[in-house]
C-alpha cells in the first residue's frame, strides 16, 4: 500500500453535489411508493382548551378523502419520548397550532381542501402566553437544556459587583425565533404486511427517529426502517422526530396506504420548534485595568405546558471569562406557547449576544479596547470546572482576525465615521461553542477488487457528512478518496447519533476510524489475497465516549463586522464580517468554510432581520410565512468570510476536531449590534435591529 | 401518482367548465400531456405527477425561490403557476439544463464553488441564476442598476447586481457569497 | 381551496360576458397574489377566467406623449422598458423595489394593482378580519404589528396596502382603464384605491365584473424628473415599511411641478397633495421640502408600534425631493 498523502484537511468537493444541482438527490417527500395518499394536518385554532367536537361526515363526504383522523379514531400511542409526538391521543389543545386532525386524501390538493373544510368547535379556556421579567409562574429548573445544572455560583457575587469601581448592569432581550429550514418537515410513511413501518423523514438522525417511532408505536427497533438520505437543512428543528412522522405513521396504519405529508410552511412555526425568548439579566464588576471581578447573568426563559425545555443561555458564560465570582442562573416559565427545542447554537447563540454585548458595553465605560479586555480576561482553566483547556484558542482568533480585519484602524469613538447619509462602524464578540460527542458505530468493508466500503447511520442535513467521512477512512486506510463508498443516511446501517449539537463529524467520524483502524490491521495481519466476499469489521465508540473528559472541551472564535446604518431610515446593512475559529483540526477547508460562513449569515438574521412576535390575542406566532419572517437574503449578505487557526489537540478524538456547525452563529449577533453602537452611539439591547428600533434615536 | 390512472371523469380540455383538464407542457423539451385537477400548480404537476422532483417546494407562496423553473425563457415560482393555465408552455427545470452528462456551466460553477449545503434551495438558485443571466443580457435593469445607468445596453452584473437579482432565491444554510461568486464565474 | 372551473378568455369582451354570468367567478392574471390567497382560503372562486393571454401586453406612447401600459404586461418587462426608465423612472424604480426577479416575471401590471393587504389577519382564515368578512372585527388594531396604517385608518381597518407599483402610478397621475358589463370607464389611479372607512371589504373602485384593460400614463411634465425610495426591513425582497415616490420639476430655483405619494402608510397609495401644495411655487430648498413633508404627515395617527413610520416617510420624502431637486 503506498502512502498517499492525508486528504484530511483538503478542499475535497461535497460527494453527493452533483446530485444536488442536477435535481436527483431525494428529500423525504420526494418518495411517493405506488398508491401513496396525502395528509394534511389541521392545526388548533384555540391557545387553550379542549377539542369539543370534529365534524369529519362533512370532509370525508368531499372527493377524494379516504380518512380524518381525530383524537377519537387515530391509532394509540404508548407514551412517546417527547410529548410533541402525542398528537391525536386526547382532545386536549396545549397552544394554538397544536394538531388535533389530519385529513387523507388521495391528491394534495383533495387533502388541503379537506383541511380547510373540516370544522371543529372547542372548549375555549383562558390563555397565557406572554414572556415578562416578572412573570408570577417562573421558577428555577434543575437543569437546563444539554443537561446543564440550572444554577451555579462562585464566590460572593453581588458584594464583588456592588464594590467593583468599573460597572455593566444591563438587561437584553432576544425574542423567539424560528429555524425554517429551507425544506419543510415531511414524511413518507408505509407499513408492509408483516408490520414492518417504513419511513422517509426528514430529519438530523434516522437512527433516533427510528427509536422514537419504535417508543411511541410500541414496536421492537428492528420492525422500522428510517431513512433520512438527503434533508433540506434542520438548525436543530429536525433533531428528533416533529409531529408529522407519527402523523404520517398513523394515518398510513389506519388507511392501509403509504401517506405522505409535507407540513405547509405555515404550520411550522408551531409545531417543529423555536429558540425560546430570553431576557437577559447582566451585570459586570471589573477593576479599573479590566480585570473582571463579579459576572452575574440571569435568564428568563419560557417553555410550553407540555415539555420543560430551557434554553441554555447562561450556561456559555460559565466559561468564557475569569473572575473571581461568578453567578449564572435560569428560570423558565411555563405558557401556552408552541413548545420550544433546539435552533443553531442553542444557549450559546442568544446567551452569547447578551455577555459580548455586555463586554462591549463593559469596554466603553473602561476606554478600553474590546479586543484587548478580551484577552485580558483570557482565562488559564475553565473558570465554572477548574479543569484545563484541552485547548482555548480565543485569544488567537481575537489577534487573528483584528489583524485581518484592520480592528486597529478604527476610531474607537462612536459615531466618529460618516460617508453621505451613512453611519459606519466596526465591532467584535467573541464566540464559543463546547465539544460533544456520541457513540456511534460503523462499519468498514474491504472488497476483493481493493475498494472500500463505510456504512454508518450519519446524516447529512448539508454539512458534507458523506465527504468528511470518506477522508476520514481515506486517511486510515492510505487509500484514495475516491475508493471509499460511503453509505449513509439509512437505519438499516450501523446505529449513529444525529446530526446535533455540532457533533456528528466527531462521534461518527470515530467510529469509521476506529473500524477501518481495525480492518487495516486485518489486512496486514492476514496473508494473502482478501477473500472474495471481502473483510468486514464493525465498531462502535462506547467505550471511548463514556465519562466524562478530563478537560474543559471548547471551540473558539472572534467576529469583527462593519456595519453602515442609514441615518435617514434607520436601515443597517452589514458592509463586511470576517470570524476566525479555532476549532481543532479542520477536516475539509471548503465545505467548514461553507459552514462557518453559514452560521455567520444565521447570525446577521439575528441581528438584523428575523424576529417572531407571540400574539397575546391568539397565542401564537405572527410572522408565520418567509414574507415575515425574514430570513436573511442574497443582498443581505455582503463581503463575508471565514478563516481558523491550525489548533492541535490531543483530548479530543482521534481526527483532532471540534464541531464547527453551530459555532459560526455565537456571538455574531453581538458583533454586529457592537458595530451599530460603534457608527451610531446607540446602544440597543434587544433584537433585531430593524429601522423601527433604531429610528427613534436617529431622528 | 401515474397520470395514466387518475380519474378520467370531469376531464376536457382547457376552456371547460369542469375541476379539471387535459393540458400539454412541453417539460425539457418533451411533450408531456396530462390530465389535471384545474387547483394543480405547475410544481405540483412536475413533483407529484411526473416524477421531477428537482424544483423544491420550501414555501408553496411564492416567497423562497426554491421552486424556480424556467417558463418560456423566463423564471417564475412554479408554486403560484396554475398548471391549467400554463397549457402549451415550455418549462425548463433543473433537469432539463445539463446537456448529457455534461453539467450546465452554472451547475459547475455550483460545484466547484462549494455554493450548496443542504441542497435543497439549488435547483431553485440555478434556475434562477440562468434565468437572471438572461434578463441581464436582455437589458432588465435591477434595483440595484445606477439610477442613470443607460436604458438600453445589457446590464453589467458586478456583485450588487448579482445579489440584488438573486434575493427572490432564499438559503437558509447561507450559502448566498458562494452562490454569488459561481455566478460571477459564469457571468464574467 | 375548493374545485373550480377554468375558462381562458379569448377577449376582454368574453372575459367581461362570462364574468357576469358567474359572478363566483375571478379573473386569473399573472396569479400571484390570487393563487397564493386561493391556498390560504382568503379567496374562494368557483371559477377562474385566465386573461393573462389577452393581447393587453402592449406598452406604446401615446398621441400627446404619455404611454399606455396593457393589464397584461408583466412587472418585469414593465420596468426594462425603454420608455418607463426614461420618461418615468420612478415608476421602473417602484416595479423593481417590489417582490422578486420571479414573481416580476409573472405579475401583471393590473394584478400589481390589485393585489391584497399582508396584514397577518386578514391572511389568517382562522382570526376575525373586517376585510376578509366584514362584521367580525379588527384584531389589527390592537396589536403589536408594525406593518399598518398611520394615516387614512378606521376602527375597522387599519391594514395598508402593499404595491410598490400603485404608490408610483398614483405620483405619476395614471389613469386606470376599465371594461365592464356596462361599458369601458376610467378611473384617476389617485382615486382607484380606497381608504377602508367602513366597508373595508373594499379595496378599490372597481366593480364587479370589471376588468383593468389598461394605464395610460400622462405626458411627463416638462422637466420634471422622478423617482422611488423604499425602507425596508430586508435589504431586498420585503415590502415596504415606508416609500415614497416623488415627480419634481424646477426653473430658475422654484419648485414647477410637484407630486409625492407614500406607500406603506395607508390603505391606499397616499398622495400627498397638502404638502405638494406648499411646494408647488415655493424655492426648491431643504427648508421647503420639510416643511411641506410635515405638513402632510401631521394627519399622521400612527397606533401602537407604528410610530416610526411617520419620522421615516418623513425623512424618504424629503431626501427624495432633494436629490431631485439636485439633479435638475
Amino acid at each position: 500500500m503506498s502512502q498517499a498523502p492525508s486528504p484530511l484537511g483538503t478542499p475535497v468537493v461535497r460527494r453527493e453535489g452533483r446530485d444536488k444541482v442536477t435535481g436527483t438527490a431525494r428529500y423525504a417527500a420526494e418518495h411517493t411508493p405506488p398508491g401513496c395518499l396525502y395528509g394534511r394536518p389541521v392545526p388548533a385554532t384555540i391557545a387553550r382548551g379542549r377539542v369539543d367536537a370534529v365534524h369529519a361526515d362533512e370532509v370525508l363526504a368531499l372527493p377524494g378523502v379516504h380518512a380524518v383522523l381525530t383524537h377519537h379514531n387515530a391509532p394509540r400511542l404508548k407514551e412517546p419520548d417527547d410529548p410533541i409526538l402525542a398528537v391525536l391521543q386526547n382532545g386536549r389543545v396545549p397552544h394554538r397550532g397544536w394538531p388535533v386532525a389530519l385529513v387523507v386524501a388521495d391528491t394534495p390538493e383533495g387533502a388541503r381542501a379537506g383541511a380547510e373544510a373540516l370544522r371543529i368547535t372547542y372548549e375555549t379556556d383562558g390563555h397565557d402566553v406572554l414572556l415578562t421579567e416578572d412573570h408570577p409562574g417562573l421558577y428555577t429548573p434543575e437543569i437546563v437544556n444539554g443537561g446543564y445544572p440550572a444554577v451555579r455560583e462562585r464566590g460572593d457575587t453581588d458584594r464583588a459587583f456592588v464594590t467593583a469601581p468599573v460597572q455593566v448592569d444591563a438587561t437584553y432581550s432576544v425574542g423567539a425565533l424560528h429555524n425554517h429550514p429551507m425544506e419543510p418537515h415531511a414524511t413518507t410513511a408505509r407499513w408492509d404486511d408483516d408490520g414492518h413501518l417504513t419511513v422517509h423523514d426528514s430529519s438530523q438522525g434516522s437512527t433516533t427517529v427510528r427509536d422514537s417511532l419504535a417508543t411511541a408505536f410500541g414496536l421492537r427497533p428492528q420492525q422500522i426502517t428510517a431513512v433520512s438520505e438527503h434533508v433540506g437543512g434542520g438548525f436543530g428543528s429536525k433533531g428528533t422526530p416533529r409531529p408529522q412522522t407519527v402523523l404520517a405513521a398513523m394515518a398510513a396504519r389506519h388507511t392501509g396506504r403509504p401517506v405522505k405529508i409535507a407540513l405547509p410552511r405555515r404550520q411550522l412555526a408551531a409545531v417543529v420548534g423555536h429558540r425560546a425568548p430570553t431576557i437577559q439579566h447582566i451585570r459586570l464588576g471589573a477593576e479599573l485595568d479590566g480585570t473582571l471581578t463579579a459576572i452575574d447573568h440571569e435568564i428568563i426563559t419560557h417553555t410550553s405546558t407540555i415539555k420543560e425545555f430551557v434554553e441554555q443561555a447562561a450556561v456559555p458564560t460559565r466559561i468564557m471569562y475569569g473572575s473571581t465570582t461568578s453567578r449564572t442562573a435560569h428560570q423558565v416559565v411555563a405558557l401556552d406557547v408552541p413548545s420550544p427545542s433546539w435552533m443553531r447554537a442553542p444557549g450559546e447563540a442568544p446567551g452569547m449576544y447578551a455577555l459580548e454585548s455586555a463586554m462591549d458595553e463593559l469596554a466603553s465605560a473602561l476606554g478600553m479596547d474590546p479586543v484587548e479586555l478580551r484577552i485580558r480576561n483570557d482565562p488559564g482553566i475553565e473558570p465554572d470546572s477548574g479543569r484545563a483547556f484541552s485547548s482555548r484558542g480565543l485569544a488567537a482568533c481575537l489577534e487573528k482576525g483584528a489583524a485581518r480585519f484592520g480592528w486597529y484602524d478604527r476610531d474607537p469613538r462612536p459615531a466618529s465615521r460618516e460617508e453621505g447619509p451613512l453611519l459606519l462602524g466596526t465591532g467584535v464578540a467573541a464566540a464559543t461553542y463546547p465539544v460533544y460527542i456520541a457513540a456511534s458505530s460503523a462499519s468498514a468493508h474491504a472488497a476483493a477488487d481493493g475498494s472500500y466500503r463505510i456504512r454508518v447511520n450519519a446524516t447529512d442535513i448539508g454539512t458534507g457528512a458523506r465527504t468528511v467521512l470518506a477522508q476520514i477512512a481515506a486517511d486510515v486506510l492510505a487509500t484514495p478518496v475516491d475508493n471509499v463508498r460511503i453509505d449513509i443516511g439509512s437505519s438499516e446501517l450501523p446505529d449513529a447519533p444525529l446530526a446535533g449539537g455540532s457533533s456528528g463529524t466527531a462521534s461518527w467520524g470515530w467510529s469509521v476510524h476506529k473500524a477501518c483502524t481495525l480492518l487495516l490491521r486485518q489486512l496486514r495481519e492476514r496473508t494473502g489475497p482478501v477473500p472474495a466476499d471481502g473483510l468486514t469489521v464493525t465498531a462502535d465508540t462506547q467505550q471511548e465516549t463514556a465519562g466524562q473528559s478530563p478537560y474543559a472541551r471548547h471551540a473558539f472564535g472572534a467576529h469583527f463586522a462593519e456595519v453602515a446604518v442609514h441615518s435617514r431610515t434607520g436601515e443597517v446593512r452589514l458592509r463586511r464580517m470576517l470570524g476566525v475559529f479555532a476549532a481543532g483540526r479542520i477536516l475539509n477547508s471548503r465545505t467548514a468554510r461553507s459552514q462557518f460562513i453559514g452560521g455567520m449569515t444565521m447570525g446577521i438574521g439575528m441581528a438584523l432581520t428575523e424576529s417572531s412576535t407571540m400574539d397575546p390575542v391568539f397565542g401564537d406566532y405572527t410572522e408565520n410565512d418567509l414574507a415575515s419572517y425574514h430570513v436573511p437574503a442574497c443582498a443581505d449578505v455582503q463581503e463575508i468570510e471565514a478563516h481558523w487557526i491550525d489548533e492541535e489537540d490531543p483530548h479530543l478524538n482521534p481526527m483532532g476536531s471540534k464541531g464547527i456547525g453551530e459555532i459560526g452563529i455565537v456571538g455574531a449577533a453581538a458583533a454586529v449590534g457592537n458595530a451599530v453602537r460603534h457608527a451610531t452611539g446607540i446602544r440597543l439591547r434587544s433584537l433585531p435591529l430593524t429601522p423601527d428600533t433604531l429610528l427613534p434615536y436617529l431622528l | 401518482m401515474d397520470p395514466s390512472r387518475g380519474r378520467d371523469d370531469g376531464a376536457q380540455q382547457p376552456g371547460a367548465t369542469g375541476d379539471r383538464s387535459t393540458l400539454t407542457l412541453q417539460i425539457n423539451g418533451t411533450e408531456r400531456t396530462l390530465t389535471l385537477d384545474h387547483r394543480t400548480t405547475v410544481l405540483d404537476a412536475l413533483r407529484e405527477h411526473l416524477g421531477l422532483t428537482g424544483a423544491k417546494k420550501g414555501c408553496d407562496h411564492g416567497q423562497c425561490g426554491a421552486c424556480t423553473v424556467i417558463v418560456d425563457g423566463r423564471r417564475a415560482n412554479s408554486c403560484l403557476l396554475l398548471a391549467v393555465a400554463h397549457d402549451g408552455a415550455a418549462i425548463t427545470t433543473v433537469e432539463g439544463l445539463a446537456d448529457g452528462e455534461r453539467l450546465h456551466p452554472l451547475q459547475e460553477a455550483f460545484l466547484d464553488r462549494d455554493a450548496l449545503q443542504c441542497g435543497y434551495c439549488t435547483p431553485g438558485q440555478i434556475c434562477s441564476a440562468v434565468g437572471m443571466l438572461g434578463e441581464a443580457a436582455d437589458g432588465f435593469p435591477s434595483h440595484a442598476t445606477a439610477r442613470k445607468a443607460p436604458a438600453s445596453a445589457p446590464a453589467p452584473l458586478d456583485a450588487d447586481e448579482i445579489r440584488e437579482r438573486m434575493s427572490g432565491n432564499l438559503c437558509r444554510c447561507g450559502a448566498y457569497p458562494r452562490i454569488v461568486e459561481a455566478i460571477e464565474d459564469v457571468a464574467l | 381551496m375548493k374545485p373550480f372551473g377554468y375558462l381562458r378568455a379569448r377577449s376582454a369582451e368574453e372575459a367581461v360576458r362570462e364574468h357576469a354570468a358567474h359572478p363566483g367567478a375571478l379573473f386569473l392574471g399573472g396569479g400571484t397574489n390570487l393563487v397564493d390567497l386561493m391556498k390560504l382560503g382568503v379567496a374562494a372562486p368557483d371559477r377562474l377566467i385566465d386573461i393573462s393571454r389577452l393581447p393587453l401586453d402592449h406598452v406604446a406612447d401615446t398621441e400627446d406623449g404619455g404611454l399606455r401600459i396593457g393589464a397584461t404586461v408583466r412587472n418585469s418587462a414593465l420596468a426594462a422598458h425603454h420608455s418607463v426608465r426614461t420618461r418615468y423612472p420612478a415608476l421602473s424604480q417602484a416595479l423593481l423595489s417590489g417582490a422578486s426577479g420571479q414573481l416580476r416575471n409573472t405579475a401583471t401590471t393590473g394584478g400589481n394593482l390589485l393585489q391584497r393587504t399582508r396584514c397577518a389577519y386578514f391572511q389568517d382564515t382562522s382570526k376575525p378580519c373586517n376585510k376578509r368578512q366584514p362584521g367580525t372585527g379588527c384584531p389589527a388594531l390592537d396589536s403589536a404589528q408594525r406593518d399598518l396604517a398611520v394615516l387614512g385608518h378606521s376602527t375597522h381597518c387599519v391594514a395598508t396596502h402593499p404595491s410598490d407599483m400603485a404608490v408610483a402610478l398614483s405620483a405619476l397621475d395614471a389613469t386606470v382603464h376599465l371594461h365592464g358589463p356596462d361599458g369601458g370607464r376610467t378611473v384617476p389611479a389617485t382615486g382607484f384605491h380606497r381608504l377602508p372607512g367602513d366597508t373595508p371589504d373594499r379595496d378599490t373602485e372597481i366593480r364587479p365584473g370589471e376588468l383593468i384593460t389598461e394605464l395610460v400614463l400622462p405626458p411627463r411634465p416638462e422637466g420634471a424628473a422622478s423617482l422611488y425610495r423604499k425602507a425596508r426591513d430586508r435589504a431586498s425582497f420585503a415590502f415596504a415599511l415606508a416609500s415614497v415616490a416623488a415627480v419634481l420639476s424646477v426653473r430658475g430655483g422654484r419648485i414647477e411641478h410637484a407630486a409625492l405619494a407614500f406607500g406603506g402608510l395607508a390603505h391606499r397609495p397616499w398622495r400627498a397633495r397638502t404638502a405638494e401644495d406648499l411646494l408647488r411655487g415655493a424655492p426648491a430648498t431643504e427648508e421647503t421640502f420639510e416643511r411641506a413633508v410635515d405638513a402632510e404627515l401631521a394627519a399622521a395617527r400612527p397606533l401602537r408600534e407604528n410610530a416610526f413610520k411617520v419620522g421615516l416617510a418623513r425623512n424618504l420624502a424629503v431626501d427624495a425631493l432633494a436629490e431631485l431637486a439636485a439633479d435638475s
